[in-house]
């Protein structure tokens, strides 16, 4: 038999539509995916998230919500989903080679670190090269190291690197910071930290390990290389949408089009919230709000459909 | 840490790694989210293929120079080792599915 509902991924949005779903008696299936928890199991201190007045974990606040929808009753599949057909109801959603079928669907896959997909890039990852700085910062122990980016998460990451590395390079291709003024002049300041501006990186260079980056200065066309043992990315994020795509309306940018004010989808029972409709706020609160507004939004549609 | 996997430390590690049995070596930390997917799989192959393979956890914290001397740079990364040789290396989470077919040539 089809599920009411069946939640895709396992962030603040999808884990609290699971608890609404699960305490509207809606026997929620979530599929939680491989990066299970979302952004904030690769963050350290959350302070902004109401109710925790010294902060929280970001991995602590996740499995938090997650034992929370658990108590209610979500159950959860620790995969990735590989396909999806939405083109009738109930709704097709495979993982590997097993199909759950369901009458709605929460789509709350999120977004993930966006790559430059410049050459020595993927072959190094793991090797010198990583989009996580809480993950992998304290293998840099005295050694230089450079980031690339120029938001409020980049000055972040560069800031918590300093702890471990010598010497953090923030590469930028632009000559000022899209961070806020307050962030920007903490990293700028720091006096581990130097400022490549307007650079763009070429290539990560090294057989076994980083040694180092081919870059070039975008304004006198001048290529150097910078000899590094790490190199960090915080270039911001992409939707995770390619399993919809042809199938939902994605925006330019690949982010789900929701009908406004509400989470309903271009599909008729298929409701989206979080980072993966939201390019704007990209916040743990407001992607909990968003996933709470689907669940009532899901509850409302199937009391309309059946009745 | 769980009744099945082994709790492995810098002192005892050559010796883990030396058994007769495959090894697979989990490196890993308490601030590391993605480790922590890794914590329920390994638990569960741990238990399936007793006697096969043993697994091993290694905290990257306490134990800083294991993970130094095998060049890890990031986590999770976990290795299997056969006779205290390194076979293959597998860098980033993967789900258990994943993680039995990485190890179904070890285990005959």
């Amino acid at each position: 038999m089809a599920e009411k509902v069946l939640i895709i991924g396992s962030g603040p949005a999808g884990l609290t539509a699971a608890i609404y779903a699960a305490r509207a008696d809606l026997d929620p299936l979530m599929i939680e995916g491989m990066e299970r928890g979302g952004q904030l199991m690769l963050t350290t201190e959350v302070e902004n998230y109401p109710g925790f007045p010294e902060g929280i974990m970001g991995p602590e606040l996740m499995d938090g919500m997650r034992k929370q929808a658990e108590r209610f009753g979500t159950r959860i599949v620790s995969s990735d989903v590989s396909k999806v057909d939405l083109s009738e109801r109930p709704f097709k959603v495979w993982v590997g080679g097993d199909l759950y079928e369901s009458e709605t669907l929460i789509v709350s896959t999120g977004a993930s670190a966006r790559w430059l997909g410049i050459p020595g890039e993927s072959r190094l990852r793991g090797y010198g090269v990583s989009a996580c700085a809480t993950c992998d910062g304290f293998f840099f122990r005295d050694r230089e190291i450079a980031i690339v980016g120029g938001g409020d998460s980049a000055m972040e990451e560069a800031i918590f690197l300093t702890k471990f590395a010598s010497k953090v390079t923030i590469l930028h291709r632009r000559d000022e910071f899209r961070a806020s003024k307050i962030m920007a002049q903490r990293a700028i300041d720091h006096p581990k930290i130097e400022v490549l501006w307007n650079t763009t990186i070429d290539e990560v260079l090294g057989d076994d390990l980083v040694t180092g980056l081919r870059v070039k200065n975008v304004n006198t066309g001048e290529e150097s290389m910078l000899p590094v043992e790490g190199f960090f990315l915080a270039i911001g994020h992409d939707p995770n949408t390619k399993i919809f795509q042809d199938q939902l309306d994605l925006d330019a940018a690949g982010y789900v089009v929701t009908n406004g004010g509400f989470t309903r989808t271009s599909v008729e029972g298929v409701f989206a919230a979080g980072d993966v409709v939201d390019h704007y706020y990209q916040q743990a609160v407001t992607a909990a709000g968003m996933g709470c507004q689907a669940a009532i939004d899901v509850e409302h549609w199937l009391d309309r459909t059946e009745a | 840490m769980g009744q099945n996997t082994i709790k492995g430390t810098d002192a005892t590690f050559v010796e883990l790694i030396g058994s007769s049995m495959p090894t697979l070596v989990d490196f890993w930390a308490e601030w590391c989210g993605p480790c922590k997917m890794m914590d329920g799989p390994l638990e569960e192959i741990a238990g399936n293929r007793s006697g096969q393979l043993q697994i091993v956890k290694l905290n990257v914290d306490e134990n800083p120079s294991t993970a130094m001397q095998f060049g890890v740079m990031s986590i999770p990364t976990m290795i299997i080792f056969q006779a205290g040789e390194e076979k293959k290396r597998l860098v980033g989470a993967r789900s258990k599915s994943q993680l039995e077919a990485e190890i179904a040539s070890f285990v005959s």
